[in-house]
């Protein structure tokens, strides 16, 4: 017969308890799991992600109904546990139901701590915990203008703060402590992570105290500080700490401290009750972080299956989810008398590093900027490693020990097998080679099989190392992968190298840089054909035949193997005679689909191959030319109709969409560029999800950068403003230059910002006036070589090469 | 002896290029190498139809247009992951002009 479980709580620690106790002791237990929330096991940890909208819930459940199903389990979602008799054993639910028990196991986690201060309880005050908090947080920032202040300048606080103003709040952090998770940070750290913040928007108040929470209608209206200043806010969000939940233990009487008092087993005061996650208390500590409560979990389902285990204090660390805030903290960082520093600092990179170093051992380390360091330090650390020999060099991290060698991969081939990659998870190498080894040859089935790097991601990078190191040729690393198979050479790599080497055609590239084909291939080409014609405008001739087909034929390839012909409308203005001549085109040529495009041009799909140079000569001749709808350079300038005829327009949207239009228009780019001109913050034109996006408001322009609405959906980031007309197209042209000579090709803008960040961009196209002049300089060098209608050369020079070779006579081939 | 027939000038085709031969049986497709060896294969992609006289020739393989399956001109047989060929059909240069083997090029009788 079965044995009966009862779990209290379906939390990321219970869950992952009966993952393990399926896996030991299948068909030994019947479970039922109960959960206050209405809803099964989720990670709680990828929240902050959901609420800055770069994932949905769906994709952060972890069980589904199916997976409770196909393990039997009795699932009371939204249901309390009234009372637990331990005598008994049996277990009351709220609805009186009496539900009888052989192990009882308690994972009731914990509850955000809110401050009572007068006011907490109006509307509009929450914590952040889960998912109605969550959707409370998203639904308040949809409210144009809304505001929010969070108070606790914490992990969690920041999570929100930064995952509010993503989606578009009026943010203010109120921290009582001097400086930003100082639990986690220095003071120095805690100053870039700070700054950092400002820079995206966010408000921070250090050393600020609350006094009072002021209400209107019994909604929250402002926080009063200390000082008497008044803070407005629509959604006051409090992340100040949490309690274990322990009520119901205590009632049962069973051994409570701070938290559950759970021996090494997992297991209370009552043999028969086990705790696992946040509720327990383990030797005197309480637990927070995901990696010690999944290694509790294992415990907890060993204890249950008769099999010896032990639950171990480990040392943590800590990285925080705000995208491009890349921070890394572990270990003890206190000052002491027995303790030494290194402190490493780079002011222009905003990158900062320190090790706390006693008895020459590493017991700290904290990393604001560049973090991928950070779990090898982590390891020195928990393994308490003598690091005497390699002090000069340590702060360097792992490529420069014992030979000084720049390769990551030898760095991670020379990792023992225990040697823990993922820290959520507690996966170590060893389990990660066995599963590779065991066929699983790409991430996601490593993370299937393991859970590496299936819970924050910060360890998806390593989990790629181990892949690489231990396939070799076989797995293609996604970051830094070499270009394709005819070389082993990154595009970062082989830009530099052009550049470097002044090697200016393809042939040249292929014989200074070692290329293993003779003529490269459908992967490479197109890609060395765009870097040469970008850096040499004047000296490489471009290759039509490194050219995908869209482009050596200047229209859209359709499944069916017709084209598509895309005049261009500069603006998105044309007019009756335009209109006429394209609806002439359209019959002339038995067009099968007039279609408006996403970007206001209009569209004729179906044309023959053999007929697109006699469409294109009626289309010049009306004054159309080709609008690249198929190219990897400038595609359309979205715009609305601002001051001309809107009741709200600032600014002549229309006639700046043109302009830039006829600036950019013909130019090749890494991958194509959309760009939108809206007249006012109302944003008709969708300027926010495009390459570019100008923003027209009363004192000027807003220039925003890296949107996209593809394969990823993006919201643009800010480039900087302008006063004037011409300075909105400087910053763009200068902006698209600059991507231009250095993004790798085939990346948008928005991932090649992603590598290189923002700042750096700013600094080139915004803040250095000279570096900006002499981008756009050699924008129209290139230019005065590429800007010309495609359609009109290819009428005059190579209308031939659209027919077919010869019509084979019959009789000829009797 | 096949009497070869010309079927146009090797400059008609573009190094690393190729062009469109209608015929009876259909259209073939004639490559012309950066070493201008020329190969005719079947212009018709066994996949999804794409027509790979569209698509980036090198070495002696040419990429399909549409979903990037790659074929030896010299074999018709699709490269790597992809199962699959196409028909060959015998072309060669002579004095700067394409033949072709016209015995191949027409609708064959149920004989």
């Amino acid at each position: 017969m079965m044995k009966k479980l009862i779990v209290i709580g379906a939390g990321m620690a219970t869950g992952r308890a009966l993952e393990h106790l399926f896996e030991i002791a299948p068909d030994e237990w019947e479970v039922t799991l109960f959960n206050a929330e209405p809803r099964g096991n989720y990670n709680r940890i990828m929240l902050s992600p959901v609420l800055s909208g770069e994932k949905t819930y769906e994709e952060i459940v972890i069980h589904d109904d199916a997976w409770y199903a196909d393990n039997r389990v009795t699932c009371r979602f939204g249901e309390k546990v009234a009372a637990i008799d331990r005598a008994a054993r049996t277990v009351t639910a709220e609805n009186g139901d009496v539900l009888a028990y052989d192990k009882l196991l308690i994972g009731t986690g914990s509850s955000p701590f809110i401050i009572p201060l007068p006011g907490h309880d109006l509307d509009g005050v929450i914590a952040y915990r889960d998912l109605e908090d969550t959707n409370r947080m998203i639904e308040t920032s949809a409210t144009p203008g809304a505001r929010a202040v969070v108070i606790g300048g914490g992990l969690l606080g920041l999570e929100a703060a930064a995952g509010l103003r993503l989606r578009g709040m009026e943010v203010t952090v109120i921290h009582i402590a001097s400086h930003l998770m100082e639990r986690q940070l220095d003071a120095a750290a805690g100053y870039l992570l700070r700054k950092a913040l400002i820079h995206r928007g966010i408000d921070i108040r250090c050393s600020a105290n609350s006094r009072q929470i002021l209400g209107e209608n019994g909604k929250v209206r402002a926080l009063e500080l200390d000082t008497g200043e008044e803070i407005p806010c629509d959604l006051l969000v409090m992340a100040v700490g949490i309690r274990p939940n322990v009520q119901l233990a205590k009632e049962a009487g069973l051994a409570v401290g701070r938290a559950i008092h759970v021996d090494d087993r997992m297991v209370t005061s009552d043999p028969d009750v086990l705790a696992v996650g946040e509720c327990v208390e383990h030797d005197g500590a309480l637990f927070g972080l995901v990696a010690p409560l999944y290694d509790q979990a294992k415990v907890v389902a060993a204890t249950l299956a008769e099999q010896e285990a032990a639950f171990r204090q480990k040392e943590v660390s800590t990285k925080l989810k705000v995208t491009g805030c890349d921070l890394f903290s572990a270990g003890d960082f206190a000052d002491g008398e027995t303790r030494e520093d290194i402190v490493y600092r780079d002011p222009a990179r905003g990158v900062y590093k320190r090790l706390v170093i006693e008895n020459d051992r590493l017991i700290g380390a904290v990393m604001y900027g560049d973090t991928a360091d950070g779990n090898w330090f982590f390891g020195l650390i928990k393994d308490g490693s003598d690091i005497s020999g390699m002090r000069d060099t340590l702060i360097f991290g792992p490529n420069f020990q014992g030979g000084a060698s720049a390769d990551p991969l030898q760095a991670v081939a020379a990792l023992p097998p225990e040697a823990e990659i993922c820290g959520c998870n507690g996966i170590c190498k060893g389990t990660i080679v066995k599963a590779i080894e065991g066929g699983a040859h790409d991430l996601g089935a490593v993370r299937a099989q393991t859970k590496a790097s299936g819970s924050c991601g910060t360890c998806t990078g390593l989990v790629e190392q181990v892949l690489a190191v231990t396939l070799g040729d076989d797995f293609q690393m996604p970051t830094a992968q070499p270009v394709c198979k005819c070389t082993d050479l990154t595009h970062e790599d082989v830009r530099r190298l052009i550049k470097a080497k002044e090697l200016k055609s393809q042939p040249a590239v292929w014989q200074e840089l070692g290329w293993k084909t003779k003529d490269g291939c459908h992967v490479c080409r197109p890609a060395l054909n765009f870097y040469l014609l970008a850096d040499w405008p004047l000296d490489y001739q471009d290759d039509p035949q490194s050219r995908f087909i869209n482009e050596r034929k200047h229209a859209n390839i359709q499944k069916d193997g017709t084209f598509s012909v895309v005049p261009r409308m500069w603006g998105g203005i044309t007019t009756p005679d335009e209109l006429r001549a394209i609806a002439d085109a359209a019959d002339k040529y038995a067009v099968p689909t007039v279609k408006v495009t996403g970007g206001q041009r209009i569209d004729l799909l179906g044309v023959k191959s053999e007929d697109l140079p006699a469409i294109w000569a009626d289309l010049n001749a009306a004054g159309l030319v080709s609008g690249h709808a198929y190219s990897k350079g400038l595609r359309t300038v979205k715009t609305c109709v601002g001051t001309d005829h809107c009741r709200f327009g600032t600014q002549d949207s229309t006639g700046l969409g043109i302009k830039l239009e006829k600036a950019l228009w013909g130019s090749w780019t890494p991958h194509k560029v959309k760009l939108a001109v809206s007249g006012c913050p109302r944003n008709c034109a969708e300027a926010t999800c495009k390459d570019v996006g100008v923003v027209c408001v009363d004192s000027g322009y807003e220039v925003s950068v890296g949107g996209a609405a593809g394969m990823d959906v993006k919201e643009t980031q800010p480039l900087g403003k302008a006063t004037t007309e011409q300075e909105a197209i400087d910053l763009t042209i200068a902006f698209v230059q600059l991507y231009r000579e250095n993004a790798k090709y085939l990346d948008r803008p928005y991932k090649w910002i992603a590598k290189v960040g923002l700042d750096w961009v700013r600094e080139r196209v915004v803040d250095d006036l000279e570096n900006r002049q002499a981008l756009i300089d050699r924008f129209a060098v290139s230019q005065s070589v590429y800007q010309k209608d495609p359609w009109a050369a290819h009428v005059a020079e190579r209308a031939e090469s659209y027919q077919p070779l010869t019509m084979l006579p019959k009789e000829a081939a009797e | 002896m096949t009497d070869w027939i010309d079927i146009g000038p090797l400059d008609a085709i573009a190094p690393r290029g190729a062009r469109v031969l209608r015929t009876e049986i259909g259209c073939i497709a004639v490559f012309r190498t950066a070493e201008d060896e020329v190969f005719a294969i079947d212009n018709t992609c066994p996949h999804k139809g794409g027509p790979l006289a569209e698509g980036i020739v090198h070495g002696h393989s040419v990429t399909c247009p549409l979903h990037n399956w790659v074929f030896d001109l010299r074999t018709g047989l699709a490269q790597g992951a992809d199962s699959g060929s196409v028909a060959t059909y015998p072309v060669r240069v002579h004095e700067g002009r394409l033949l072709a083997d016209p015995a191949r090029l027409v609708k064959r009788d149920a004989a």
